[in-house]
């Protein structure tokens, strides 16, 4: 139960990043270990957990360190099995990763329905990479040899100055022209 | 316009860049087209002796002196200097922090493009560009070749324009030279930034106030009318307004 949980609080990380971001680029969503707002797990619920509910498969960061109540489910092992989970659960999800960096979020539970998202890491910045990436133009790589056959007039870069003048494009092309 | 018709290059060097003047046409190899090149060249040899850092004699050392100096031309640059750092949210500041812990005013990343574009207005009607340095006034239409700022031996890509400026800001040539004034460290995040559009001075000035400002420029730039530009991010990839031919 607490493995389709676990699946269940991955997959609105992931909605909840398709929605915030408003693009369909997802990068991969290997959980990584938590980077501190919350080691991924149930955090609280009203269904008792044994302590010691099986090997723990995220040792290096199962401390609890991310509790929002006083009642944090002992090692926060993320496998083991446990009772049906009918009450309220708090629940950290795994930390996605994404092309614009860590994502998780938080999700309460009550009675089997999502009550509240909040997200416990978001992407510092985010919106800016978003808006910036916006504006690529990949498409443009393909051109880079197209253009080198191209004829031009004039070619336009950061400053030459006259010490580079001389093995620069610019001075082929003036001397294609020049007439002394 | 048959480019097998007379073309003729014309190149100087004058504040310490290449400057290329480019003439097409059956009158590009005429007299009155050779004295009207001329004039070019003139007119930017007086720009620098006005607004060189490097020279003495200049405006712009007798203003870093404290010396109470009246020219129009050199109003007409402070004015403009300030319109940029207004423009560009302080990314573009003739006011520079001076070694001794003071500031110097240096308009010098104005003062390319602004006379470049008054240099080249000597060749209104003849179809010509004036480049300097790989900033360029462009009249008639061109095929301009945008340098890859991690191969300056290549090209990125080529465009077409016609009747316009294009100018590129960036350290491919002379290292990482353009400082952020808001940190007063050099500017990280694009490797050049071309901006095309009616002035060269402004053009300039946005491209160098873009490299300062990081890749978050493009949003900026894209909101700017009549300008578009073209990014070179650090890690090579290719940002663009929508406007940008291709």
């Amino acid at each position: 139960m607490r493995r389709i949980t676990m699946w269940f609080v991955a997959t609105v990380a992931v909605v909840v990043l398709l929605f915030s971001y408003r693009t369909s680029t997802m990068g991969t969503t290997a959980p990584a270990a938590a980077a501190g707002a919350g080691a991924p797990g149930i955090v609280s619920g009203s269904t008792s957990d044994s302590a010691a509910a099986g090997p723990p498969d995220n040792s290096a960061s199962t401390s609890g360190s991310g509790s929002t109540s006083g009642s944090t489910s002992g090692s926060g092992s993320t496998s083991g099995s446990t009772s049906g989970s009918t009450g309220n659960l708090v629940v950290n999800g795994s930390v996605a990763q994404t092309r614009w960096g860590p994502v998780q979020v938080q999700v309460h539970i009550t009675s089997g329905k999502i009550t509240e998202v909040t997200a416990l890491q978001v992407p510092s910045g985010n919106h800016r990479d978003i808006e910036i990436n916006s504006y690529a133009v990949p498409q443009l790589r393909s051109e880079v040899l197209a253009a080198q056959s191209a004829t031009i007039d004039v070619v336009s870069g950061a400053t030459v100055t006259s010490d580079g003048y001389l093995e620069s494009l610019q001075a082929a092309l003036d001397s294609a022209h020049f007439k002394g | 316009m048959d480019t097998t018709l007379t073309r003729r290059s014309f190149i100087e060097q004058i504040m310490g860049l290449p400057i290329s003047v480019h003439v097409r046409g059956p009158q590009a190899g005429s007299a009155e087209v050779a004295d009207a090149v001329d004039t070019v060249f003139a007119e930017l040899r007086l720009v620098d002796a006005l607004f060189s850092p490097f020279r003495p004699d200049s405006l712009v050392s007798a203003v870093n002196r404290g010396e109470p100096v009246s020219d129009p031309l050199l109003d007409a640059v402070t004015d403009l200097c300030a319109q940029a750092r207004e423009r560009t949210d302080g990314y573009f500041d003739a006011t520079l922090p001076d070694p001794s812990g003071g500031t110097r005013f240096d308009p010098s990343g104005l003062v390319k493009g602004w006379g470049l574009e008054r240099a080249a207005a000597r060749l209104a009607g003849h179809e010509a560009y004036v480049s300097g340095g790989g900033d360029m006034v462009l009249r008639g239409s061109w095929r301009v070749g945008i340098e890859d700022p991690s191969r300056p031996d290549r090209l990125l890509t080529a465009i077409e324009v016609a009747d316009c400026a294009v100018a590129t800001s960036g350290g491919a040539h002379r290292g990482a030279h353009i400082i952020d004034p808001h940190t007063s460290a050099p500017a990280i995040g694009l490797r050049s930034v071309t901006v095309i559009g009616p002035s060269l001075t402004w053009a300039d000035v946005y491209a160098t106030a873009a490299v300062a400002r990081g890749p978050q420029a493009v949003v900026w730039l894209a909101g700017l009318p009549g300008y578009e530009a073209l990014l070179v991010r650090d890690n090579g990839d290719l940002l663009a307004t929508p406007g940008w031919p291709r």
